[in-house]
Parts: structure tokens; C-alpha cells; sequence
């Protein structure tokens, strides 16, 4: 919650002072399947622009009929929560057991609900 | 293996005592079957250990192409040409996937490509052989990809969920390598004498060349015993090329063809077969560069790096200008 790294990578940003003028931006690839399923993210992949991003996503991500929409996003753009908050955004769900349909109990008798 | 003979960074495996908190909750991570994340702690020793191990692993996939795609131009028919093209397309897909899980832990793709065009980094010795017919293919799809697959499955269980997660897409497109090899082995054996003659001479060739893709016996290696504490090594060397051997002796059976070992003799006390060892000083030539092809593939790379340079460059400056355009458009 506090710390929102623009990067997924933050390693990465050490090196960021490194010359990296020949390198293609990173993109992350994101490829929706047959059935109707949102889209899953499923690697990554250089590329000069976005249309060549999902040129070359075509190639490397979908030889085998994997998706039927490809969505590709510039890496940097991404904003990734960090580990060290992983307590404070997900432990208060973890006390609201009643967020689950199990937790009511419903006599056999009401019928399927 | 694809990664034969990564040096860890590490003297010995510690134990949980001996770690500092910050190591021990990662060893325990690790203990529980976590996966570890690129955000995540993780020790310096992991990330550099996992860095030359990806890294040697996409470039034994992107030098990989190079025997096989010796023989696309001249597949004698065009559904074979049409089939090993496929495969060798997905070997390059296979380099990305791993660069990608690479690039994850902070080294950048061209700071990987360079360090293999220099020989700093290294690839699989396998890929120093030469193909020198077209039975090649089949013995280099049946062995080479079989040894590969033995190797990659269990990775898909490694602690480094981006590695682990490119071996889970690795591995479905394996098995259609190394079947569409055996295919060509059955066709070939199968064929006239002559073709048969082809057939045997690419196993006797191959066979000891796929035995050391497993890397010197590691049983008392300190590496080892450090990789296989943090999970990115799943089995020693040994076990490994024993269950290779145990498969393989079968399928050459089937073919009709013979493995190019005297000595090889079921074992019935130890489950598996007796076989005889590489020739291990062979294998440490290979590595350090005196292997038949080792020259011939290094140029090869050097020289698609060095000539695609301007297009490389030119795409890049198409792209900044474009997306300047966009910019001001916008504004
Ligand atoms: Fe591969
Ligand atoms: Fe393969």
C-alpha cells in the first residue's frame, strides 16, 4: 500500500543508469483463450512498438491456437504491489469467513440454495 | 544439461541454524514448496547462481537451432520441411521464454546475448556436434530432445516461479520434438539398407554427445548440493542420465538399431541398465571450446548479432519517433 513500484521489476532499476539504447522496450503479453476466459498473463517479450509487440506475440506466445485476443502492455507501465505488503492487503480478508456461502448453515429441508 | 556445469557461488550447503533470519525464512519458503517471486528477498547467491543457469539454458535453446537448421533447406519432403521448421521455431521460442525468466532477476537481454557471443557465457556441449545427414534429425530430435525433456520436467517444480512457469510451456511443446524424431528414426530404420546404415550411424554419433548433456557425475559436488537445497536442481546428474538410458535402450530396440555400447546389460539388482561412461575428458574439451562446431556456432551467432545490428536500431528510432509523434499529438 505504501511502496506502489512502477516497475515489476524493481532489480532491474539498479542497472538503470547502465546505456540501454539498443535494447527494445519490454512488454508483457497477455492472451485471452477460446473459452470465453479473461485475459492471463503469459510472459513477456521485446519489441520496438506495440504493433510489433503483438506481431511478435502472435509468434512466441500463440503457435498452438492459445488465444483468440492478445493484449500487450509496456512493462513500466505496470504498477505491482510489493511483497512487504503482502500482510496489510490481504490479512483482513483472511478474518471474514463469512464472505463464503459456507458459513451458513442451511437445513436440508430449504432445497438446493 | 542445458545447463551443464553451473558453479555456484556458494561454499557448501548451510544449515537452518546457521542462516540469518533473512536466509532462513527463504530456505523455509523454499522447504514448503513457495515459489519465489522476482520481487521477493532472495539471497545474492540465488539470483547470480539462477542467472548463469537460465541463461546457459536459453542459449543451448537459441544455438540449439543451429544443427537442425542445417537440414530445413534440404528435408526431403515438404511436410518434413514444413514439421522441423516448426520445431525449430519453437527452440527459439523456448530461448525467449527462458531470456524472459532471466531478465526477471535484474540482467538485461543484451547484457545476456553479449556474454554469449563473447564465450563468456556457455550453452549445451550437445551443440558443438556437427548434423551431417538427414538422420541427424531424427537422432537429434529422438535423443537430444528426449535427454532435454528428462531434464526439464522435473524443473517445472523449481522455487524460481518465472523459470518454473517458462518450463511448464517448454514442456508441452517437447514431446512433439522428440516424437516427430522417433518418427524420422522409424522411417529411416525401417528404409533401405542404406538408409538404415544412416540411421545406425546417427545413434552411434549421438549417443555418448546426449550422455554427457547431463553434466559429470555431481554426487559429491558442493554446487550441487546447493542448487538441490534451493531448488534448482531437482536431481543429481547421475539419476538423470540413468533414467535416460533406461528409456532409450528400449526404443533403439524397437528400431531395430544397436546402442553403440558393448557393455550395455540390464541390471536387475538396481532396476536399470549397466552402461558405460562418456569420455569425460571429450566433454571438458567440448566446454572449453575445441569441440567440432564450437567455432563455426559462435560465428554464426556472432555474425546474425552483428548484421541485424542496423535493423535492430532502425525499428528502435521508427519507435521513439512514433511515439513522440503520439506525444505531441496528444498535448
Ligand atoms: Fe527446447
Ligand atoms: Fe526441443
Amino acid at each position: 500500500m505504501s511502496s506502489v513500484s512502477p516497475s515489476p521489476y524493481p532489480e532491474t532499476d539498479e542497472k538503470a543508469d547502465k546505456p540501454k539504447r539498443h535494447e527494445w522496450p519490454l512488454w508483457e503479453v497477455f492472451v485471452r483463450g477460446q473459452h470465453g476466459m479473461s485475459h492471463r498473463h503469459v510472459g513477456s517479450l521485446h519489441a520496438p512498438d506495440a504493433e510489433m509487440a503483438i506481431l511478435n506475440a502472435r509468434d512466441v506466445y500463440t503457435r498452438r491456437n492459445e488465444g483468440v485476443s492478445l493484449w500487450v502492455v509496456e512493462a513500466r507501465h505496470i504498477a505491482a504491489s510489493s511483497p512487504s505488503d503482502k500482510g496489510p492487503l490481504y490479512e483482513p480478508s483472511e478474518s471474514k469467513i463469512y464472505r463464503h456461502p459456507t458459513f451458513f448453515d442451511i437445513p436440508d429441508d430449504v432445497g438446493a440454495m | 544439461m542445458y545447463a551443464q556445469m553451473v558453479k555456484s557461488t556458494g561454499q557448501g550447503v548451510k544449515s537452518l541454524d546457521e542462516m540469518d533470519p533473512q536466509e532462513r525464512a527463504f530456505q523455509e519458503r523454499i522447504n514448503r514448496d513457495e515459489k519465489i517471486e522476482p520481487k521477493d528477498w532472495m539471497p545474492a547467491a540465488y539470483r547470480k547462481n539462477l542467472i548463469r543457469q537460465i541463461g546457459q539454458h536459453a542459449h543451448s535453446e537459441i544455438v540449439g537451432q543451429l544443427p537442425e537448421g542445417n537440414w530445413i533447406t534440404r528435408a526431403p519432403t515438404l511436410e518434413r520441411k514444413a514439421i522441423l521448421l516448426a520445431k525449430v521455431q519453437d527452440e527459439a521460442g523456448h530461448g525467449l521464454y527462458l531470456y524472459c525468466a532471466a531478465e526477471t532477476l535484474g540482467v538485461s537481454r543484451d547484457e545476456l546475448t553479449e556474454d554469449l557471443l563473447s564465450g563468456k557465457m556457455k550453452y549445451s556441449s550437445i551443440f558443438n556436434y556437427p548434423t551431417l545427414t538427414w538422420a541427424d534429425m531424427g537422432a537429434v530430435g529422438w535423443l537430444v530432445d528426449g535427454a532435454a525433456i528428462m531434464n526439464q520436467v522435473p524443473l517445472q517444480r523449481t522455487s524460481f516461479g518465472p523459470y518454473a512457469r517458462a518450463m511448464v510451456r517448454i514442456c508441452k511443446e517437447e514431446s512433439f520434438h522428440q516424437r516427430q524424431g522417433y518418427d524420422i528414426m522409424m522411417k529411416m530404420a525401417n528404409g533401405s539398407d542404406a538408409q538404415k546404415r544412416m540411421a545406425q550411424d546417427a545413434l552411434n554419433r549421438f549417443w555418448y554427445p546426449s550422455l554427457m548433456m547431463f553434466g559429470p557425475s555431481d554426487k559429491d559436488s558442493v554446487h550441487s548440493a546447493q542448487s538441490m537445497a534451493w531448488k534448482i536442481k531437482m536431481n543429481t546428474n547421475d539419476e538423470l542420465r540413468q533414467k535416460f538410458v533406461d528409456q532409450t535402450v528400449p526404443q533403439a530396440e524397437y528400431l531395430g538399431l544397436t546402442v553403440p555400447d558393448p557393455d550395455i546389460a540390464w541390471n536387475e539388482e538396481k532396476g536399470g541398465y549397466d552402461f558405460t561412461e562418456p569420455d569425460w575428458s571429450e566433454f571438458f574439451d567440448v566446454i572449453k571450446g575445441n569441440g567440432p562446431c564450437n567455432v563455426e556456432r559462435l560465428a554464426a551467432r556472432n555474425k546474425a548479432w552483428d548484421e541485424g545490428r542496423w535493423v535492430r536500431d532502425a525499428l528502435l528510432a521508427h519507435g521513439e519517433k512514433r511515439r513522440a509523434a503520439r506525444v505531441v499529438a496528444a498535448e
